[in-house]
């Protein structure tokens, strides 16, 4: 039969697609890993780096990436979550409420570059700060609250309405109900969704380029005063991340040993995004075990 | 006594009321700040980069017909030109090249996580598309530079970088978007769709080819429509792979230039406020309005979803 045969070579394409999706998988983690992990070491990561000498580490950027990292979502996780109460809470279908939508929709789409570039008009020229981290983390926290906003508001949107309803019916306050009762259920999700999110911004580069600029000042670690020049708390300090570095070595490094730094710099960001969605969904599934009581 | 209690109660029952109340007011002024934050930001990237990217044409007279429709860049001439078709050109080409490769094997893997295997073929699929959706750009423009590049100079002609290995990097980064959404566009169909399909005798095949498909086929196009917006936006994986020459390619081995790869190239090294670089400023606005398009695509697709 014609279509008994079709429908075995659909399936045979269909499984063929599936492998080759894995085996593109595989080939890069083996890829990364293999070549990557071997450059890895105590040294590499604790020595700051050279730009015309080999044998640099990535001290410097890999701290700058962690705390442009902390900045950016100590800004974005409240007003993501806040966002997405009042998406899901207050919002009363309408144009309103449809603007918002699009407005999430459009700074959720737009090019990472894109927002680069308006941090580079807003935060580094018209502020006239230079590149900053502040000026990165706040081109990031546009860059990230899109992703924050809908992840919270699905969080409270899948808590189930009759504990909300229980919650109302004996008095409580809308807004009380939303602390005590919605927030605490959503918890699970929305952390998880706060730990994804941080591994895409630990890996961005393009909206840092132009933000936090290729530089890292001389950094003096034992000076933890965050207004003097040399402190790597220093909000006001040019710095780049790990991400726009191993862009910047393969683009215009001079050292001897690029492949090295390239090859060592990408396994410890895609090993630092493979923690952070592991952490993800770990710490989910425990903080839901834990305050859902169910097994 | 018993009527003094009663009356503290009372009163500590209206004063908490108003303390409720008044927290009431607090959050709800909260929350509405945080969407007004979003409405700001869109609206200031919007307004910001607008008035910048027109600065070129009303400031430094560059002729906007020129800018779109001239194969010329050349901005450090003594008659400088500036023409940024090559690059519209560029990006246009490796959007659809990439979603043109990855379209396919998206959606194929969704209907496999969906149709063929769904409870195995979603355990094993899933995390796999996670993690490639976590794989930092940088690192696949990394590998393209080292495995990809070399590749294609082995074995094809030129030097490597060219508008086939980026579209090749950009078509694996747009793979786990397009796959996603599809997937949950499969998945959410109605399963008496495909039990009716079956119980009338059809294969499996013929249910997808000629039922699933055709219901889904909105949320299938905006999955590839999101993941063209994707490739279009991206900027270092392709500049490090496209090799950035401002010609006009004639064949997928020759080096092109994007949109993305000329601004991440020449922002640092044109002084703000000079002629060139609010010629920068206007891809960036060419980027914002394609972008915005694509929503709007988006938007048109879902208002069409029937199911």
């Amino acid at each position: 039969m014609n279509s008994k045969v079709a429908d075995r070579i659909a399936t045979g394409v269909f499984v063929t697609i599936a492998f080759i999706i894995v085996a593109i998988l595989a080939a890069l983690f083996s890829f990364i890993l293999f070549r990557g992990v071997p450059q890895i070491s105590w040294e590499f990561l604790t020595t700051p780096s050279s730009s015309v000498r080999a044998g640099g580490g990535i001290r410097d950027q890999l701290f700058n990436s962690f705390y442009i990292l902390f900045i950016t979502m100590l800004i974005t996780v409240p007003l993501g979550v806040c966002g997405g109460i009042y998406m899901a809470e207050y919002a009363k279908p309408g144009k309103v409420t449809n603007f918002i939508r699009s407005c999430i929709e459009m700074l959720a789409s737009l090019p990472s570059i894109v927002v680069g570039m308006f941090g580079l008009l807003i935060f580094v020229n018209t502020t006239g700060w230079g590149y900053t981290i502040i000026g990165g983390a706040l081109a990031l926290t546009i860059f990230n609250i899109p992703v924050m906003v809908r992840v919270s508001e699905d969080a409270i949107r899948s808590v189930p309405a009759e504990m909300k309803e229980a919650s109302l019916a004996l008095g409580i306050t809308h807004w009380h109900t939303i602390k005590t009762v919605l927030i605490p259920s959503a918890f699970p999700g929305i952390l998880t969704g706060a730990i994804l999110a941080s591994g895409r911004v630990f890996g961005e580069a393009a909206a840092l380029l132009f933000t936090a600029g290729l530089s890292t000042p001389r950094l003096d670690y034992l000076d933890l005063n965050p207004f003097s020049e040399t402190s790597p708390l220093n909000i006001f300090r040019p710095a780049e991340t790990l991400a726009v570095h191993i862009w910047a070595v393969n683009t215009n490094g001079i050292m001897p040993d690029i492949r090295e730094i390239a090859n060592g710099s990408s396994a410890v960001l895609v090993l630092a995004v493979l923690i952070f969605n592991l952490l993800a969904r770990w710490l989910g599934s425990v903080v839901h075990k834990k305050i859902t009581a169910s097994k | 006594m018993e009527n003094k209690a009663a009356l503290s109660a009372g009163e500590r029952l209206i004063k908490s009321k108003q303390n409720r109340s008044l927290g009431e007011l607090r959050g709800k002024i909260l929350v509405t700040l945080c969407a007004l934050i979003m409405i700001t930001a869109t609206v200031a990237v919007t307004i910001f980069l607008t008035v910048k990217g027109l600065q070129s044409f009303l400031v430094n007279h560059v002729s906007p017909i020129e800018f779109l429709t001239s194969t010329n860049w050349n901005p450090l001439a003594d008659q400088p030109s500036y023409g940024a078709l090559p690059f519209i050109f560029g990006s246009l080409a490796v959007t659809f090249l990439s979603a043109l490769i990855a379209a396919p094997l998206g959606i194929g893997g969704a209907i496999f996580m969906t149709e063929i295997a769904p409870s195995w073929g979603r355990k094993v699929l899933q995390p796999v598309i996670e993690l490639l959706v976590g794989i930092p750009s940088v690192v696949y423009g990394f590998i393209g530079l080292t495995v990809l590049v070399p590749f294609i100079r082995e074995h094809g002609a030129g030097t490597g970088f060219s508008i086939l290995a980026g579209t090749i990097v950009l078509s694996i980064m747009i793979l786990p978007t397009i796959t996603t959404i599809a997937t949950d566009a499969m998945g959410a169909l109605p399963s008496s769709l495909r039990e009716g399909s079956l119980a009338l005798g059809a294969t499996r095949w013929q249910t997808i080819r000629k039922v699933l498909l055709p219901a889904a086929l909105p949320s299938l196009l905006t999955a590839v429509v999101l993941g063209m917006a994707r490739a279009f936006g991206e900027a270092l994986a392709v500049q490090m792979v496209i090799g950035n020459v401002r010609n006009l390619p004639a064949s997928l081995l020759d080096p092109s230039a994007t949109l993305t790869t000329i601004i991440t190239l020449n922002m640092g090294h044109t002084t703000y406020g000079s002629v060139e670089n609010n010629t920068l400023w206007s891809m960036g606005l060419i980027l914002l309005i394609i972008s915005f398009i694509f929503i709007l695509i988006v938007r048109y697709l879902s208002s069409r979803r029937k199911i």
